[in-house]
């Protein structure tokens, strides 16, 4: 069986691994490029090139390696590129363009490799330096964009050669599946697409139903919130974390295949997680005895059409099934009845990108970041009216202050900070007077708004937030699938109010007249769209009162 | 058969076999001329055995898929949050006042067609439009009229 013998190490993880990184030392110099949606529109494709051609006319191209990686995070000061020469300093170099790349090319990498020791960066490309010591990066904790602008995510050997699929490895040969649950449920994760039930308890409940003939391991990845782009830019910094994540899932839940649902408004991360699964499938980690075991697992992408409703879970499945996206009451619950009516768990991408991690370093090692109830990290995207708006991921518990003041560098000049909005349309605002309030699951919820997926916006003293809170609900009514009443009525009349008030022809009844809607809608509802639909008016009147009241006071505007 | 046509048939038939396939041979299809026009809907139909009356169901509720032809430049303005703090509304007021449409709506010409979109994920460079898939970040209302003449220009050389 030489023959045998001969495949199963062609295959093997670990010589994959030990190749690649044997190939990557041959370098002294690596350039990464951040290739992410942000940076790729602001040009980085034709930086690439441009790098390439520079290399091969210098003859500098068996020693320097020019990487496309994900997300780098500062994307507000894209295109970015970071150069590392072994035995200097990292150089982070922002807002490139051909011009000044050609530049750092012949004033800074080429210099730098003719010389020993450090080498400066020239005078006139000191603009262009971002310093790496800022708090920007310094603050950060990364556990799940650590590969993300690191790695080329398009090629699965450089995920191995930074311990990717080790841990599925762990998995299918040393644990058997409800040991993997119980790691899960020990380290405390919660799911990080805005829900935060306990992923080890979602595992549990759906391991216990036993599969027929089949049972679905679903990855939401409808990641539709305005102003959000966490697990987008996961996906197209990391994918292979995600697929060894749900991979783990379903051999931990005893899932037969596996479902990607990407919105379609992603379509650079749709091409990535393509070519990440076919990747596997050549590696043979997809497919049947998966690394030798009896592990048989395969997974498919669906694409979203532009619904946010569908981010809710029954939607979803609905969508996936190719119907409208519209939810259904529960129970019965998907993990007891989903996909096409057989079991199957949802757990969002960011979730998953933590799994590999946590069974790798252990639960201990997840829990000891976070707070009390909320452990690990998460991820944010940063914007709004904030100095250095970007992706960002620091540990649960993290102040809201640490995190616009330190790390996003605070309010642009000029201006204060008046509040954060986190959760998107069905979150709330927290008032600056909250600043040193820790982010964590139960705290945002005490103040009236959510963790949501990930979005928080700042929001500076010249925003209005009554319009702000009529800009999140225009976009609820215009989402709402129209099946249930509250949802669809509710929310049409709370517009209709709040555009009364803004056009200063608003009565004080009107308020509680809001508040009555709001009430109806949360206790109603059919599905989460509708039941937080009202959270933006409600959080904005609970801490803006007086300028829903200012507005009453207006003389009225001219009608349209 | 036309070219396009024939090409229609090849993605109902690609799809009819798979699971949960409807959304994703629409996509396709969408792909080819920009639109789902209604024949290659009843050709969906009938080679993947669904009623048409469940394709248009299902055509009509997600904001993505377009009933009619689009102009030749389809330019979308953001309007995710980030992009709605730092005034894209301006951007969007710009374009409707210098292409003299309303969102939603194409030139006369079928040159442009204009339309609002949910965050595309860009709210780094916010504020953000897109016009057949290259991106704008930071933008200002003064831009607008060069971006419509960088588009018209690029057409004049086809």
């Amino acid at each position: 069986m030489a023959d045998m013998a001969e495949i199963n190490k062609r295959f093997d993880i670990h010589e994959m691994a030990s190749a690649k990184r044997a190939e990557i030392e041959k370098y002294v110099c690596n350039i990464y490029c951040c290739h992410s949606t942000g940076c790729k529109s602001s040009g980085s494709d034709d930086l690439i090139a441009l790098i390439h051609s520079i290399l091969d006319e210098k003859g500098l191209s068996e020693r320097v390696r020019v990487v496309a990686t994900g997300c780098m995070g500062l994307c507000a000061q894209g295109p970015l590129i970071r150069v590392e020469i072994k035995g200097k300093k990292d150089v982070l170099f922002k807002r490139l363009d051909l011009e000044i790349t050609k530049s750092v090319m012949e004033n800074y990498v080429v210099p730098a490799l003719e010389t020993e020791g450090d080498f400066a960066v020239a005078e006139n490309l000191q603009d262009h330096v971002l310093s790496l010591d800022l708090p920007f990066f310094t603050k950060q904790e990364k556990v799940v964009l650590k590969n993300a602008g690191h790695i080329d995510p398009e090629d699965i050997r450089e995920y191995m050669a930074h311990g990717g699929y080790l841990a599925l490895e762990k998995a299918l040969k040393t644990m058997t599946p409800s040991e993997v649950v119980e790691e899960i449920k020990k380290s405390g994760l919660r799911g990080r697409g805005g829900g935060g039930f306990s992923t080890g308890m979602k595992w549990e409940l759906a391991a216990k139903v036993p599969t027929v003939d089949e049972k679905f391991i679903i990855c939401n990845g409808d990641e539709g919130d305005p102003g959000a782009y966490m697990d987008r830019s996961i996906l197209e910094g990391d994918p292979h974390a995600v697929i060894e994540g749900m991979m783990i899932a379903a051999y931990a839940i005893g899932a037969t295949s596996g479902w990607f649902y990407v919105r379609a408004e992603y379509p650079l991360a749709v091409e990535r997680l393509q070519k990440a699964i076919q990747a596997c499938k050549k590696n043979r980690l997809l497919g049947n005895n998966i690394m030798g075991t009896d592990f048989c697992f395969n997974v498919d992408i669906r694409l979203g059409a532009g619904a946010f409703v569908c981010g809710e879970e029954t939607a979803l499945i609905h969508s996936i099934e190719g119907a409208r996206g519209t939810p259904r009451p529960r129970p019965p619950y998907p993990t007891n009845k989903g996909l096409w009516g057989k079991p199957s768990c949802v757990n969002n991408v960011e979730t998953l990108a933590n799994i590999s991690k946590i069974l790798l370093k252990g639960a201990d090692w997840f829990a000891s970041f976070g707070t009390e109830t909320s452990k690990g990290t998460k991820v944010f995207a940063l914007t709004g009216q904030v100095e250095h708006s970007g992706l960002i991921e620091v540990p649960m518990g993290t102040t809201i202050n640490e995190i616009v003041n330190e790390i996003g560098g605070g309010v642009p000049a000029g201006k204060k900070l008046k509040a954060v909005q986190t959760g998107g349309p069905s979150g709330g605002v927290i008032p600056a007077q909250y600043m040193d309030m820790p982010v964590c699951y139960e705290e945002l919820k005490k103040v009236g708004s959510i963790m949501g997926s990930g979005g928080m916006i700042v929001i500076d003293d010249s925003s209005d937030m009554v319009s702000l809170a009529k800009f999140y609900l225009d976009f609820t009514v215009d989402e709402s699938c129209g099946k249930c009443a509250p949802c669809r009525i509710g929310g049409k009349q709370m517009l209709t109010l709040l555009d009364k008030i803004n056009r200063g022809r608003g009565k004080q009844k009107d308020l509680d007249l809001l508040r009555q809607i709001a009430f109806a809608m949360q206790k109603a509802s059919l599905c989460g769209l509708g039941q937080t639909a009202p959270n933006p008016v409600l959080s904005t009147l609970r801490f803006y009162e007086n300028e829903y009241t200012q507005k009453l006071l207006d003389a009225p505007k001219e009608d349209k | 058969m036309s070219e396009e046509t024939s090409k229609a048939a090849e993605i109902a038939d690609k799809w009819r076999k798979k699971r949960g396939s409807l959304i994703m041979a629409l996509h396709e299809i969408q792909g080819i001329k920009g639109y789902v026009a209604w024949e290659d809907a009843a050709m969906l139909a009938e080679r993947m055995d669904i009623p048409l009356a469940r394709i248009y169901e299902v055509l009509t509720f997600y904001n993505f898929f377009k009933l009619v032809a689009p102009g030749k430049a389809v330019i979308s303005v953001c309007t995710g949050t980030a992009c709605y703090l730092k005034g894209n509304d301006k951007v969007l007021e710009k374009f409707k006042s210098e292409l003299k449409i309303k969102e939603g709506e194409s030139t006369q010409d079928g040159m442009f067609h204009l339309q609002c979109v949910r965050c595309v994920g860009c709210c780094g460079l916010a504020p953000v439009c897109v016009v057949n898939g290259k991106t704008y970040g930071r933008m200002t209302p003064e831009q607008v009229p060069e971006i419509l003449e960088e588009w018209k220009k690029a057409f004049k050389e086809d």
